[in-house]
């Protein structure tokens, strides 16, 4: 009898916060030119990049996320103007910061998708969800003690 | 210190005396030399019987300012160098209307921690004068001398820090310049890898009991309604959540403190549970230095933060890791 070895492939979740105006808009755009991105990657739509506080990043990683990806308007082609540049300064620390308490850098992403670039959106999401797959599990972000000698 | 505890007590009383000021904030005797505490004086006598101000007066006194300077007729306050900052800042948030402040600078040439001195083997600690270099500690056994830069609080070992804000002063000694590098570190934790900062960080947050002591006491945390009072959150205390909870707490406050915290060292002072948490805060400020232009909050008491602001040139998010790109 052939033994079992096959090991169930690990897909990670991914959160994709997505502003209102172009990303979410590229991400339609996608489904719509029949692009694909995997089904893992969950889209939250948000009015503006700079929406997104950094305690949602944290709270999508707490309640499971094994990566975080933010898209938005390009930098000057911001719905509300200038919303854009206040994410880029925001996630620029917050990512900076979270390497530093010992969070892999590659689960933490930010790129700019307008509603034209339906490709991109899909190229994006198929490398950003590749990347999160080779690092495996998020464990870092969830509790500190129980984790202890996994 | 002695005589700049008379020069204090002679102004504040005076100050009160003629009415100039309704009350006067800063530091009442304890029951030992060691643990003086914030206080709020409203007359000469209570002046007389409790004020003090020493060597372990290290307690940043700006942001009792928040409810006293609303109330009825002027608040005078002593404040240190680092102190300042603070105050600076937290007009700035129009947390404290500077006209109801009267601000008496003080000398601090660095305050001591007890807690070290204690880890050196001193107890029952009665007296403390210290000459230049030499803490001479009389305890209930003797007179023992340590060595000053082995037993002062954290935050002052690389202070460099002067008055920023003052409606008069008063400072017998100057505190001799020094040359010193607040972010080593910092620097020592980002040039390990990812794994060592995350045992490091690991080891200490995982010591955190949630007291609320370094929100309570930081002049930056001054929200009337703090996220994390909020038990909708879910990380409102310790016993609510045993997931994530305390790199959450301190990841969040953390993150909601830069560009605003002054780097006045009270986080790391009051805990309980001896967290570096300047680290923390340290981080931000030396990334917002490095890629935003250097930045000292609490300098000025108007203008926009680093946060409040961009440019169009500003480094992508996904090129800020540990100072690999610009
Ligand atoms: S975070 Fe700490 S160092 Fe910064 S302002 Fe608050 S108490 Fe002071
Ligand atoms: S003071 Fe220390 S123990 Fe208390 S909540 Fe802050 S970090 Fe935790």
């Amino acid at each position: 009898m052939q033994e079992v070895t096959e090991k169930k492939e690990f897909t990670p979740t991914i959160v994709a916060f997505c502003c209102n105006w172009c990303s979410y808009a590229g991400a339609d755009l996608a489904g719509s030119s029949r692009l694909t991105y995997p089904a893992n990657v969950k889209i939250i739509r948000v009015p503006c990049s700079c929406r997104v506080n950094p305690m949602f990043v944290l709270k999508a990683f707490q309640q499971g996320a094994d990566g975080v990806i933010l898209c938005g308007c390009h930098p000057g082609d911001c719905h509300y103007v200038t919303g854009n540049y206040y994410t880029r300064r925001r996630m620029a620390l917050l990512y900076s910061f979270l390497n530093y308490m010992g969070i892999e850098k590659e689960r933490t992403r930010l790129e700019w998708v307008s509603a034209a670039e339906g490709a991109r959106f899909s190229a994006v999401m198929n490398d950003f969800v590749k990347q999160v797959a080779e690092l495996g599990e998020n464990k870092r972000l969830t509790d500190l003690r129980v984790k202890e000698g996994e | 210190m002695k005589d700049v505890e008379l020069k204090m007590l002679e102004r504040a009383k005076a100050l009160l005396q003629s009415g100039e000021v309704a009350r006067v904030i800063g530091w009442k005797k304890g029951e030992f030399c060691y643990d003086p505490a914030p206080a709020s004086f409203e007359s000469v006598e209570e002046m007389e019987n409790g004020f003090v101000y020493n060597w372990f007066c290290g307690a940043n006194l700006s942001k009792y300012l928040i409810q006293m300077a609303k109330k009825e007729g002027k608040t005078a306050v002593f404040l240190k160098p680092c102190d300042t900052y603070s105050f600076n800042q937290l007009v700035k948030e129009h947390r404290i209307n500077r006209e109801n402040v009267y601000v008496i600078a003080v000398e601090c040439l660095a305050k001591l921690d007890v807690e070290k001195m204690k880890a050196k083997g001193v107890s029952f600690i009665t007296d403390v004068e210290v000459v230049d270099k030499d803490v001479k500690v009389t305890t209930a056994y003797g007179v023992e001398t340590l060595y000053k830069p082995d037993v002062v609080l954290s935050k002052c070992a690389v202070c460099t820090k002067t008055h920023q804000v003052k409606d008069e002063e008063i400072i017998l000694h100057e505190r001799p310049e020094r040359e010193v590098n607040r972010f080593e570190e910092v620097e020592k934790l980002e040039a390990m890898t990812e794994d060592e900062r995350f045992a490091f960080w690991r080891e200490q947050l995982s010591k955190c009991i949630r007291c609320n002591a370094c929100r309570n006491v930081c002049p930056a945390c001054s929200c009337v309604k703090c996220v994390f009072d909020n038990p909708a959150s879910g990380i409102a205390a310790k016993a609510n959540d045993d997931k994530f909870e305390e790199q959450l707490f301190h990841i969040i406050r953390a993150f909601h403190v830069s560009g605003r915290c002054t780097d006045c060292g009270e986080c790391s002072r009051v805990c309980p549970q001896n967290i570096p948490l300047h680290l923390l805060n340290r981080k931000f400020i030396k990334d917002i230095d490095t890629l935003y232009g250097e930045y000292q909050a609490g300098e000025e008491s108007e203008g926009k933060t680093p946060l409040t602001t961009y440019t169009e040139g500003d480094t992508e998010p996904n090129d800020v890791f540990n100072g690999e790109a610009k």
